[in-house]
């Protein structure tokens, strides 16, 4: 399952739900305010890297670059674009957006 | 395969109507079909023909309505939400069309994925 | 492809703060009369949509909660709660206005992981 989250971890606790629930071996694509968590240095860094052996995370890059933080990418999030959006959307068999 | 979206915030305010146009644009070029956009909640607001962005600012409501006529994607919205909050008939957008929730759940069966983008 | 697919609500959102858990309750009752298999998950501030002894008086607001009750009517009667989140907010089954099967989060993780469509207000 894909889980779409657009919610910056740092005043949401919608990542760290989606987290705590989603059933291992997803893909998290973080859009809109969620990319700040995708960010090195953020405080949910090390929250993030340690889902990352459960399910595999994945950053919308015009959100993170509209956002200033196109260099700021941590280690192991995979960067996609809108195409890459919908491709993930596709090879998934069902999507939810933690809204 | 035939995609389904939902639009649940108004333009401008939040960025999931920015946000659901990009994806459905994606999608289309990507060979995929986008069935219907769904309008609901505050998203209903994106319908409103009375939009009046300045100059240098993308048009949304225009945007969702060239998507539509080039591309043949059904732009609903929901009419208990718009009536709550003034989109009729007489201010709704070319390409826009008002009906019942029941197109969204039918969007959930007939498409092969739905996509949310809300707040 | 199937016309009777998995539909799931996810709730994650108080009530009355903002229109969403009643706008997603109408989704609920017109899907129901689709035929469609519908399940309801409350998670995080959901979960307080439930709570039985709603007063709404005081905020000229309709009080929509018995709305959960009727579902059955329309055989809805698949409403998982989040243990975790229920937990946190001090609450227990019996604070609920309808019953409803407590999950904790793994196993509604996998719940969801079956369902054809996710829906989230």
């Amino acid at each position: 399952m894909l889980h779409i989250v657009n919610k910056s971890p740092l005043t949401s606790n919608t990542l760290e739900s989606c987290l705590n629930t989603m059933a291992d071996g997803g893909d998290v694509l973080l859009i809109e305010d969620a990319v700040y968590a995708a960010t090195a240095g953020n405080a949910f860094e090390s929250k993030l890297t340690a889902a990352m052996g459960r399910c595999k995370v994945h950053v919308l890059t015009p959100d993170l670059e509209a956002r200033g933080l196109g260099d700021r990418l941590m280690a192991g999030v995979a960067s996609v674009d809108y195409a890459g959006f919908v491709g993930l959307t596709a090879s998934n068999k069902n999507c939810q957006s933690w809204l | 395969m035939k995609f389904g979206i939902v639009v649940n915030e108004g333009p401008y305010q939040h960025q999931a109507s920015d946000s659901a146009y990009l994806f459905a644009k994606a999608a289309i070029e990507s060979g995929h079909e986008v069935w219907r956009v769904f309008f609901y909640h505050d998203g209903v607001n994106n319908a409103s023909r009375l939009t009046e962005p300045p100059q240098d600012d993308r048009n949304i409501v225009n945007r969702w309505t060239k998507l539509a006529e080039e591309h043949k994607v059904d732009l609903v919205v929901c009419v208990a939400a718009a009536l709550r909050r003034g989109i009729k008939e007489e201010n709704l957008a070319q390409g826009f069309r008002i009906s019942g929730l029941g197109q969204l759940v039918e969007s959930g069966i007939k498409c092969d994925r739905l996509v949310t983008f809300g707040d | 492809m199937s016309d009777n697919k998995k539909f799931m609500f996810v709730n994650r959102k108080a009530p009355y703060g903002t229109i969403y858990a009643l706008e997603s309750l109408e989704v609920v009752l017109i899907t129901a009369a689709f035929d469609q298999d519908v399940s309801l998950a409350f998670l995080d501030d959901g979960v307080y949509q439930l709570k039985k002894g709603m007063q709404t008086k005081g905020i000229e607001t309709k009080n929509f909660s018995p709305t959960y009750r009727a579902l059955e009517d329309y055989d809805v009667e698949k409403l998982y709660v989040e243990k975790e989140a229920m937990e946190a907010r001090g609450l227990n089954e019996d604070d609920f206005i309808v019953g409803v099967t407590v999950l904790g989060r793994a196993e509604m993780g996998k719940l969801m992981d079956e369902q054809d469509v996710v829906l989230s207000f």
